[in-house]
Protein backbone atom coordinates (compact mmCIF):
# COMPACT_ATOMS: atom_id res chain seq x y z
CA UNK A 1 0.00 0.00 0.00
CA UNK A 2 2.60 2.55 1.13
CA UNK A 3 4.70 1.49 -1.39
CA UNK A 4 2.25 2.28 -4.33
CA UNK A 5 1.58 5.19 -3.32
CA UNK A 6 5.35 6.57 -3.04
CA UNK A 7 5.56 4.89 -6.06
CA UNK A 8 2.58 6.69 -7.49
CA UNK A 9 3.78 10.17 -5.77
CA UNK A 10 7.21 9.96 -6.63
CA UNK A 11 8.27 13.29 -8.65
CA UNK A 12 10.01 12.05 -12.27
CA UNK A 13 6.96 9.27 -12.16
CA UNK A 14 4.41 12.06 -12.13
CA UNK A 15 6.02 14.25 -14.06
CA UNK A 16 5.76 11.70 -17.00
CA UNK A 17 2.74 10.82 -16.26
CA UNK A 18 0.97 13.89 -16.05
CA UNK A 19 1.73 15.21 -19.14
CA UNK A 20 0.26 12.53 -20.83
CA UNK A 21 -2.93 13.37 -18.88
CA UNK A 22 -2.62 16.83 -19.47
CA UNK A 23 -3.52 17.36 -23.28
CA UNK A 24 -6.85 14.71 -22.70
CA UNK A 25 -7.99 17.63 -19.35
CA UNK A 26 -7.64 20.64 -21.37
CA UNK A 27 -9.89 18.78 -24.11
CA UNK A 28 -12.28 17.73 -21.86
CA UNK A 29 -12.18 21.16 -20.19
CA UNK A 30 -13.03 22.93 -23.63
CA UNK A 31 -15.53 20.24 -24.45
CA UNK A 32 -17.51 21.07 -21.03
CA UNK A 33 -17.26 24.20 -20.91
CA UNK A 34 -18.93 25.04 -24.82
CA UNK A 35 -21.25 22.88 -23.80
CA UNK A 36 -22.16 24.06 -20.59
CA UNK A 37 -22.28 27.99 -21.51
CA UNK A 38 -24.39 27.06 -24.69
CA UNK A 39 -26.68 25.14 -22.71
CA UNK A 40 -26.74 27.84 -19.85
CA UNK A 41 -26.90 30.63 -22.18
CA UNK A 42 -29.10 29.39 -25.15
CA UNK A 43 -30.93 26.63 -23.94
CA UNK A 44 -31.53 26.79 -20.64
CA UNK A 45 -35.60 28.94 -20.45
CA UNK A 46 -35.62 31.90 -19.20
CA UNK A 47 -36.06 32.83 -15.39
CA UNK A 48 -39.85 33.94 -14.71
CA UNK A 49 -38.21 36.64 -12.08
CA UNK A 50 -35.20 37.59 -13.20
CA UNK A 51 -35.19 37.34 -17.04
CA UNK A 52 -32.09 36.43 -18.37
CA UNK A 53 -29.68 37.97 -16.00
CA UNK A 54 -29.97 34.90 -13.99
CA UNK A 55 -27.81 33.31 -16.61
CA UNK A 56 -24.99 34.28 -14.61
CA UNK A 57 -25.42 31.97 -12.33
CA UNK A 58 -23.89 29.46 -14.87
CA UNK A 59 -20.27 31.20 -13.56
CA UNK A 60 -21.25 32.19 -10.17
CA UNK A 61 -22.49 29.12 -8.96
CA UNK A 62 -19.41 26.97 -10.22
CA UNK A 63 -16.84 28.93 -9.23
CA UNK A 64 -18.09 29.56 -5.71
CA UNK A 65 -18.36 25.92 -5.45
CA UNK A 66 -14.54 25.89 -6.79
CA UNK A 67 -13.65 28.51 -4.36
CA UNK A 68 -15.16 26.06 -1.56
CA UNK A 69 -13.24 22.84 -3.17
CA UNK A 70 -9.74 23.95 -4.12
CA UNK A 71 -9.44 24.76 -0.31
CA UNK A 72 -10.87 21.32 1.12
CA UNK A 73 -8.37 20.15 -1.43
CA UNK A 74 -5.27 21.90 -0.39
CA UNK A 75 -6.52 21.14 2.82
CA UNK A 76 -6.87 17.08 2.40
CA UNK A 77 -3.01 17.77 0.61
CA UNK A 78 -1.54 19.90 3.10
CA UNK A 79 -2.72 17.08 5.76
CA UNK A 80 -0.91 14.76 3.53
CA UNK A 81 2.03 16.77 3.39
CA UNK A 82 2.33 17.30 6.86
CA UNK A 83 1.55 13.60 7.75
CA UNK A 84 3.39 11.91 5.53
CA UNK A 85 6.02 14.18 4.46
CA UNK A 86 5.01 13.46 0.50
CA UNK A 87 6.91 15.48 -1.30
CA UNK A 88 3.98 16.23 -4.29
CA UNK A 89 1.29 16.55 -1.82
CA UNK A 90 3.36 19.68 -0.46
CA UNK A 91 3.62 20.78 -4.38
CA UNK A 92 -0.12 19.77 -5.15
CA UNK A 93 -1.30 22.74 -1.97
CA UNK A 94 0.99 25.28 -3.34
CA UNK A 95 0.32 25.33 -6.64
CA UNK A 96 -3.30 25.32 -5.90
CA UNK A 97 -3.72 27.96 -3.99
CA UNK A 98 -3.64 30.81 -6.19
CA UNK A 99 -6.34 28.94 -8.45
CA UNK A 100 -8.67 28.68 -5.46
CA UNK A 101 -7.92 32.51 -4.74
CA UNK A 102 -8.82 33.21 -8.46
CA UNK A 103 -12.10 30.83 -8.33
CA UNK A 104 -12.59 32.91 -5.24
CA UNK A 105 -12.40 36.25 -6.79
CA UNK A 106 -14.82 35.13 -9.97
CA UNK A 107 -17.57 34.38 -7.42
CA UNK A 108 -16.97 37.45 -5.47
CA UNK A 109 -16.92 39.10 -8.97
CA UNK A 110 -19.92 37.64 -10.68
CA UNK A 111 -22.29 37.97 -7.92
CA UNK A 112 -21.05 41.09 -7.67
CA UNK A 113 -22.18 41.79 -10.93
CA UNK A 114 -25.04 39.66 -10.48
CA UNK A 115 -26.41 41.58 -6.94
CA UNK A 116 -25.80 44.97 -9.20
CA UNK A 117 -28.90 43.71 -11.29
CA UNK A 118 -30.49 42.27 -8.58
CA UNK A 119 -30.20 43.85 -5.48
CA UNK A 120 -29.42 47.57 -6.64
CA UNK A 121 -26.53 47.26 -5.06
CA UNK A 122 -22.85 46.06 -5.76
CA UNK A 123 -22.48 44.68 -2.48
CA UNK A 124 -24.51 43.84 0.18
CA UNK A 125 -22.71 42.74 4.19
CA UNK A 126 -24.83 39.49 3.50
CA UNK A 127 -23.27 36.19 5.58
CA UNK A 128 -22.98 34.33 2.17
CA UNK A 129 -20.80 37.50 0.44
CA UNK A 130 -18.56 37.79 3.40
CA UNK A 131 -17.80 34.41 4.31
CA UNK A 132 -16.56 34.18 0.78
CA UNK A 133 -14.42 37.42 0.96
CA UNK A 134 -12.95 35.80 4.30
CA UNK A 135 -11.89 32.90 2.69
CA UNK A 136 -10.70 35.23 -0.28
CA UNK A 137 -8.19 36.42 2.96
CA UNK A 138 -7.37 33.02 4.06
CA UNK A 139 -6.34 32.31 0.33
CA UNK A 140 -4.46 35.33 0.05
CA UNK A 141 -2.72 35.01 3.92
CA UNK A 142 -1.34 31.45 2.80
CA UNK A 143 -0.12 32.50 -0.63
CA UNK A 144 1.69 35.60 1.46
CA UNK A 145 3.21 32.81 3.57
CA UNK A 146 4.09 31.23 1.10
CA UNK A 147 5.96 34.12 -0.98
CA UNK A 148 7.75 35.21 2.41
CA UNK A 149 9.27 31.89 3.15
CA UNK A 150 12.44 31.06 1.06
CA UNK A 151 13.28 27.64 1.87
CA UNK A 152 10.49 25.12 0.08
CA UNK A 153 10.76 22.50 2.72
CA UNK A 154 9.70 24.94 5.19
CA UNK A 155 7.44 26.86 3.58
CA UNK A 156 5.43 23.93 3.23
CA UNK A 157 5.56 23.19 6.55
CA UNK A 158 4.41 26.39 7.71
CA UNK A 159 1.66 26.46 5.10
CA UNK A 160 0.77 22.92 5.83
CA UNK A 161 0.05 24.06 9.56
CA UNK A 162 -2.35 27.45 8.45
CA UNK A 163 -4.16 25.45 6.22
CA UNK A 164 -5.50 23.11 8.56
CA UNK A 165 -6.12 25.71 10.87
CA UNK A 166 -7.88 27.56 8.40
CA UNK A 167 -9.90 24.31 7.38
CA UNK A 168 -11.17 24.07 11.38
CA UNK A 169 -11.97 27.68 10.82
CA UNK A 170 -13.92 28.21 8.44
CA UNK A 171 -17.14 26.38 9.53
CA UNK A 172 -16.29 28.83 12.63
CA UNK A 173 -16.56 31.69 10.13
CA UNK A 174 -19.00 30.34 8.45
CA UNK A 175 -21.68 29.98 10.80
CA UNK A 176 -20.47 33.06 12.66
CA UNK A 177 -21.34 35.28 9.78
CA UNK A 178 -24.76 33.22 9.36
CA UNK A 179 -25.73 34.42 12.45
CA UNK A 180 -24.71 37.81 12.12
CA UNK A 181 -26.63 38.64 9.06
CA UNK A 182 -27.87 37.05 5.86
CA UNK A 183 -29.78 38.00 2.91
CA UNK A 184 -28.75 35.96 0.26
CA UNK A 185 -31.02 33.22 -1.39
CA UNK A 186 -30.39 29.88 -0.33
CA UNK A 187 -28.85 27.30 -1.61
CA UNK A 188 -30.50 25.99 -4.91
CA UNK A 189 -29.32 22.83 -5.65
CA UNK A 190 -29.00 21.13 -1.76
CA UNK A 191 -30.61 17.94 -2.40
CA UNK A 192 -29.92 16.20 -5.34
CA UNK A 193 -33.29 14.24 -5.62
CA UNK A 194 -35.30 17.23 -5.01
CA UNK A 195 -33.36 20.13 -6.66
CA UNK A 196 -35.04 23.62 -6.96
CA UNK A 197 -34.75 24.26 -10.41
CA UNK A 198 -35.55 22.41 -13.04
CA UNK A 199 -33.88 20.47 -14.72
CA UNK A 200 -33.33 22.15 -18.13
CA UNK A 201 -31.47 25.11 -16.02
CA UNK A 202 -29.64 22.29 -13.80
CA UNK A 203 -28.06 20.28 -16.81
CA UNK A 204 -25.92 23.04 -18.02
CA UNK A 205 -24.75 24.03 -14.69
CA UNK A 206 -23.68 20.87 -13.43
CA UNK A 207 -22.06 20.56 -16.70
CA UNK A 208 -20.15 23.89 -15.90
CA UNK A 209 -19.42 22.63 -12.70
CA UNK A 210 -17.53 19.79 -14.16
CA UNK A 211 -16.17 22.09 -16.44
CA UNK A 212 -14.73 24.59 -13.78
CA UNK A 213 -13.16 21.14 -11.97
CA UNK A 214 -11.82 19.47 -15.03
CA UNK A 215 -10.37 22.75 -15.87
CA UNK A 216 -8.55 23.18 -11.97
CA UNK A 217 -7.43 19.44 -12.56
CA UNK A 218 -5.15 20.46 -15.90
CA UNK A 219 -4.75 24.09 -14.51
CA UNK A 220 -3.01 22.05 -11.25
CA UNK A 221 -0.99 19.99 -13.09
CA UNK A 222 0.71 22.34 -15.15
CA UNK A 223 1.63 24.13 -12.46
CA UNK A 224 2.41 21.45 -10.24
CA UNK A 225 4.71 20.03 -13.30
CA UNK A 226 6.25 23.55 -13.54
CA UNK A 227 6.92 24.09 -9.62
CA UNK A 228 8.67 20.47 -9.78
CA UNK A 229 11.13 21.78 -12.11
CA UNK A 230 12.12 24.45 -10.45
CA UNK A 231 12.17 22.43 -7.26
CA UNK A 232 14.10 19.45 -8.59
CA UNK A 233 16.47 21.58 -11.18
CA UNK A 234 19.80 20.12 -9.97
CA UNK A 235 18.30 16.87 -10.23
CA UNK A 236 19.63 14.53 -12.95
CA UNK A 237 16.39 13.16 -13.92
CA UNK A 238 14.86 16.79 -14.48
CA UNK A 239 18.67 18.05 -16.67
CA UNK A 240 17.96 14.99 -19.00
CA UNK A 241 13.83 15.31 -19.19
CA UNK A 242 14.55 19.22 -19.93
CA UNK A 243 17.16 18.44 -22.29
CA UNK A 244 15.38 15.84 -24.18
CA UNK B 1 17.33 15.93 37.79
CA UNK B 2 13.61 15.31 36.52
CA UNK B 3 11.24 17.97 36.51
CA UNK B 4 7.39 17.51 36.40
CA UNK B 5 5.58 18.55 33.92
CA UNK B 6 3.74 20.41 36.23
CA UNK B 7 6.75 22.47 37.40
CA UNK B 8 8.43 23.01 34.18
CA UNK B 9 5.10 24.60 32.71
CA UNK B 10 4.69 26.66 35.97
CA UNK B 11 8.50 27.71 35.18
CA UNK B 12 7.76 28.74 31.49
CA UNK B 13 4.69 31.18 32.65
CA UNK B 14 6.73 32.75 35.97
CA UNK B 15 9.35 33.39 33.68
CA UNK B 16 7.44 34.68 30.78
CA UNK B 17 5.68 37.02 33.70
CA UNK B 18 9.04 37.91 34.89
CA UNK B 19 10.90 38.90 31.96
CA UNK B 20 7.53 41.82 30.51
CA UNK B 21 7.32 42.61 34.56
CA UNK B 22 11.86 43.88 34.09
CA UNK B 23 10.19 45.93 30.93
CA UNK B 24 7.39 47.52 32.32
CA UNK B 25 7.81 50.47 29.37
CA UNK B 26 6.64 47.68 27.07
CA UNK B 27 4.21 46.28 28.62
CA UNK B 28 1.91 49.42 28.35
CA UNK B 29 2.49 49.58 24.70
CA UNK B 30 -0.70 47.87 23.46
CA UNK B 31 -2.95 49.71 26.29
CA UNK B 32 -1.74 53.16 24.95
CA UNK B 33 -1.85 51.61 21.26
CA UNK B 34 -5.57 50.79 22.15
CA UNK B 35 -6.70 53.86 23.89
CA UNK B 36 -5.18 55.97 21.21
CA UNK B 37 -6.90 54.11 18.36
CA UNK B 38 -10.17 54.54 20.25
CA UNK B 39 -9.71 57.98 20.46
CA UNK B 40 -9.17 58.31 17.46
CA UNK B 41 -12.59 57.49 16.04
CA UNK B 42 -14.57 60.16 17.55
CA UNK B 43 -12.47 62.66 15.79
CA UNK B 44 -13.33 60.60 12.35
CA UNK B 45 -16.74 60.20 13.25
CA UNK B 46 -17.94 63.30 14.89
CA UNK B 47 -18.82 63.37 18.63
CA UNK B 48 -22.32 62.62 18.37
CA UNK B 49 -22.61 61.20 21.73
CA UNK B 50 -25.42 58.69 20.22
CA UNK B 51 -23.63 57.65 17.42
CA UNK B 52 -20.79 56.68 19.89
CA UNK B 53 -23.49 55.02 21.91
CA UNK B 54 -24.03 52.61 18.95
CA UNK B 55 -20.75 52.47 17.20
CA UNK B 56 -18.61 52.28 20.76
CA UNK B 57 -18.74 48.57 21.19
CA UNK B 58 -17.77 47.61 17.99
CA UNK B 59 -14.91 50.54 18.04
CA UNK B 60 -13.40 49.15 21.38
CA UNK B 61 -13.34 45.70 19.82
CA UNK B 62 -11.37 46.34 16.51
CA UNK B 63 -9.39 48.36 18.88
CA UNK B 64 -8.43 45.13 21.19
CA UNK B 65 -8.10 43.36 18.33
CA UNK B 66 -5.63 45.73 16.58
CA UNK B 67 -3.88 45.89 19.96
CA UNK B 68 -3.28 42.43 20.22
CA UNK B 69 -2.54 41.83 16.72
CA UNK B 70 0.41 44.41 17.07
CA UNK B 71 1.01 42.92 20.84
CA UNK B 72 1.90 39.07 19.57
CA UNK B 73 4.99 39.47 17.28
CA UNK B 74 6.74 39.72 20.21
CA UNK B 75 5.92 36.61 21.68
CA UNK B 76 8.17 34.15 20.38
CA UNK B 77 10.50 36.65 18.97
CA UNK B 78 13.46 37.47 22.36
CA UNK B 79 12.93 33.50 22.85
CA UNK B 80 13.99 32.81 18.92
CA UNK B 81 16.30 35.10 19.07
CA UNK B 82 18.71 33.67 22.00
CA UNK B 83 18.10 29.91 21.29
CA UNK B 84 16.06 29.06 23.91
CA UNK B 85 12.93 28.55 22.41
CA UNK B 86 15.00 25.25 20.72
CA UNK B 87 15.59 24.25 24.29
CA UNK B 88 11.69 24.83 24.46
CA UNK B 89 11.53 22.46 22.43
CA UNK B 90 14.08 20.10 22.87
CA UNK B 91 12.48 19.60 26.70
CA UNK B 92 11.62 16.23 27.33
CA UNK B 93 7.78 17.68 28.22
CA UNK B 94 5.26 17.77 24.90
CA UNK B 95 5.98 21.26 23.42
CA UNK B 96 2.53 21.75 23.38
CA UNK B 97 1.98 21.83 26.78
CA UNK B 98 4.75 24.29 27.10
CA UNK B 99 3.40 26.78 24.71
CA UNK B 100 0.51 27.09 26.85
CA UNK B 101 2.31 28.58 29.18
CA UNK B 102 3.90 31.19 26.92
CA UNK B 103 -0.16 31.74 25.75
CA UNK B 104 -1.38 32.13 29.09
CA UNK B 105 1.51 34.73 30.05
CA UNK B 106 1.22 36.71 26.46
CA UNK B 107 -2.74 36.71 27.41
CA UNK B 108 -1.84 37.88 31.03
CA UNK B 109 0.71 40.71 30.32
CA UNK B 110 -1.89 42.18 27.08
CA UNK B 111 -5.10 41.38 27.10
CA UNK B 112 -5.71 42.01 31.25
CA UNK B 113 -4.70 45.15 30.84
CA UNK B 114 -6.56 45.64 27.66
CA UNK B 115 -9.73 44.77 29.44
CA UNK B 116 -8.78 46.61 32.96
CA UNK B 117 -8.68 49.98 30.58
CA UNK B 118 -11.96 49.12 28.77
CA UNK B 119 -14.23 50.59 31.25
CA UNK B 120 -12.82 53.96 30.95
CA UNK B 121 -12.55 53.86 27.35
CA UNK B 122 -16.39 53.20 27.55
CA UNK B 123 -17.10 56.07 29.74
CA UNK B 124 -15.62 58.25 26.96
CA UNK B 125 -17.69 56.92 24.51
CA UNK B 126 -20.77 57.54 26.47
CA UNK B 127 -21.91 53.41 26.73
CA UNK B 128 -24.57 52.75 29.09
CA UNK B 129 -23.53 50.84 31.92
CA UNK B 130 -25.36 47.67 31.25
CA UNK B 131 -23.35 47.82 27.67
CA UNK B 132 -19.68 48.20 29.27
CA UNK B 133 -20.61 44.92 31.36
CA UNK B 134 -21.32 43.15 28.35
CA UNK B 135 -18.29 44.55 26.32
CA UNK B 136 -16.23 43.71 29.53
CA UNK B 137 -17.77 40.21 29.47
CA UNK B 138 -17.07 39.41 25.87
CA UNK B 139 -13.12 40.81 26.18
CA UNK B 140 -13.13 38.30 28.73
CA UNK B 141 -13.52 35.78 26.66
CA UNK B 142 -12.63 36.75 23.71
CA UNK B 143 -9.23 37.94 23.91
CA UNK B 144 -7.85 34.60 25.26
CA UNK B 145 -8.76 33.35 21.72
CA UNK B 146 -7.26 36.36 20.37
CA UNK B 147 -3.92 35.06 22.07
CA UNK B 148 -4.20 31.66 21.24
CA UNK B 149 -5.19 31.85 17.56
CA UNK B 150 -2.12 34.69 17.39
CA UNK B 151 0.09 31.80 18.70
CA UNK B 152 -0.16 30.11 15.25
CA UNK B 153 0.66 32.57 13.24
CA UNK B 154 3.30 34.26 14.95
CA UNK B 155 4.90 30.65 15.31
CA UNK B 156 4.34 30.37 11.40
CA UNK B 157 6.46 33.68 10.75
CA UNK B 158 9.34 33.37 13.06
CA UNK B 159 12.34 35.15 11.80
CA UNK B 160 10.77 36.31 8.53
CA UNK B 161 11.34 40.08 7.28
CA UNK B 162 8.33 41.84 8.05
CA UNK B 163 6.61 39.22 10.00
CA UNK B 164 4.47 41.51 11.43
CA UNK B 165 2.22 42.28 8.48
CA UNK B 166 1.99 38.87 7.47
CA UNK B 167 0.83 38.57 11.25
CA UNK B 168 -1.75 40.44 10.52
CA UNK B 169 -2.76 39.37 6.96
CA UNK B 170 -2.64 35.61 8.63
CA UNK B 171 -4.92 36.31 11.12
CA UNK B 172 -7.97 38.93 10.71
CA UNK B 173 -10.30 35.96 8.38
CA UNK B 174 -9.59 33.95 11.50
CA UNK B 175 -10.61 36.66 13.75
CA UNK B 176 -13.69 37.43 12.23
CA UNK B 177 -15.95 35.17 14.69
CA UNK B 178 -14.94 35.91 17.43
CA UNK B 179 -15.52 39.93 16.87
CA UNK B 180 -18.83 39.17 15.86
CA UNK B 181 -19.73 37.33 18.61
CA UNK B 182 -18.19 39.70 21.00
CA UNK B 183 -19.53 42.71 19.05
CA UNK B 184 -23.35 40.92 18.48
CA UNK B 185 -23.27 40.22 22.07
CA UNK B 186 -23.08 44.16 23.14
CA UNK B 187 -25.51 45.03 20.00
CA UNK B 188 -28.18 42.53 21.43
CA UNK B 189 -28.21 43.62 24.96
CA UNK B 190 -28.76 47.20 23.30
CA UNK B 191 -32.06 45.86 21.89
CA UNK B 192 -32.65 44.37 25.22
CA UNK B 193 -32.27 40.90 24.03
CA UNK B 194 -30.61 38.04 25.50
CA UNK B 195 -26.58 37.87 25.42
CA UNK B 196 -25.76 34.57 26.86
CA UNK B 197 -26.03 32.73 23.21
CA UNK B 198 -23.36 35.30 22.51
CA UNK B 199 -21.37 33.95 25.81
CA UNK B 200 -21.27 30.94 24.82
CA UNK B 201 -20.20 30.98 21.51
CA UNK B 202 -17.12 33.24 22.27
CA UNK B 203 -16.57 29.83 25.18
CA UNK B 204 -17.02 27.31 23.36
CA UNK B 205 -14.28 28.87 20.74
CA UNK B 206 -12.12 29.66 23.30
CA UNK B 207 -12.62 26.18 24.85
CA UNK B 208 -11.83 24.93 21.19
CA UNK B 209 -8.81 27.24 20.54
CA UNK B 210 -7.43 26.39 24.29
CA UNK B 211 -7.31 22.59 23.18
CA UNK B 212 -5.97 22.77 19.53
CA UNK B 213 -3.78 25.60 19.36
CA UNK B 214 -1.36 24.85 21.52
CA UNK B 215 -0.97 21.70 19.54
CA UNK B 216 -0.74 23.88 16.37
CA UNK B 217 1.46 26.60 17.28
CA UNK B 218 3.85 23.80 18.61
CA UNK B 219 3.89 22.14 14.95
CA UNK B 220 4.39 25.47 13.62
CA UNK B 221 7.27 26.37 16.12
CA UNK B 222 8.89 23.29 14.72
CA UNK B 223 8.28 24.06 11.06
CA UNK B 224 10.01 27.35 11.03
CA UNK B 225 13.07 26.26 13.53
CA UNK B 226 13.25 23.40 11.02
CA UNK B 227 13.53 20.23 13.59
Amino acid sequence: MIAFFSRWASLPAFYRRSGRWIPWLWAAAAGLLVVGTLGGLVLAPVDYQQGDAYRILFVHVPSAWMAMFVYMFMAGASASAFIWHVKLAEILARVSAPLGAAFTALALATGSLWGARMWNTWWVWDARLTSVLLLFFLYLGFMALQAAIEDRRRAARAGAVLALVGVVNIPIIHYSVEWWNTLHQGATVSKFDNPSMTWDMLWPLLTMALGFMVYFAAAVLVRARSEILERERHRRWVIDEVAR
Amino acid sequence: MKVSLASAWWAVLRRDLLLSVRRLGELGNPVVFFAAVVSLFPLALGADATLLRSVGPGIVWVGALLATLLSLEGLFRADFEDGSLEQLLLSPHPASVLVSAKILAHWLVTGVPLLLITPLLGVLLNLSPLAQGVLFGGLLLGTPTLSLLGSVAVALTLGLPRGGLLISVLLLPLFAPVLVFGAGAVGSALLEMPVLPYFYMLGAELALAATVVPLATAAALRASLGS
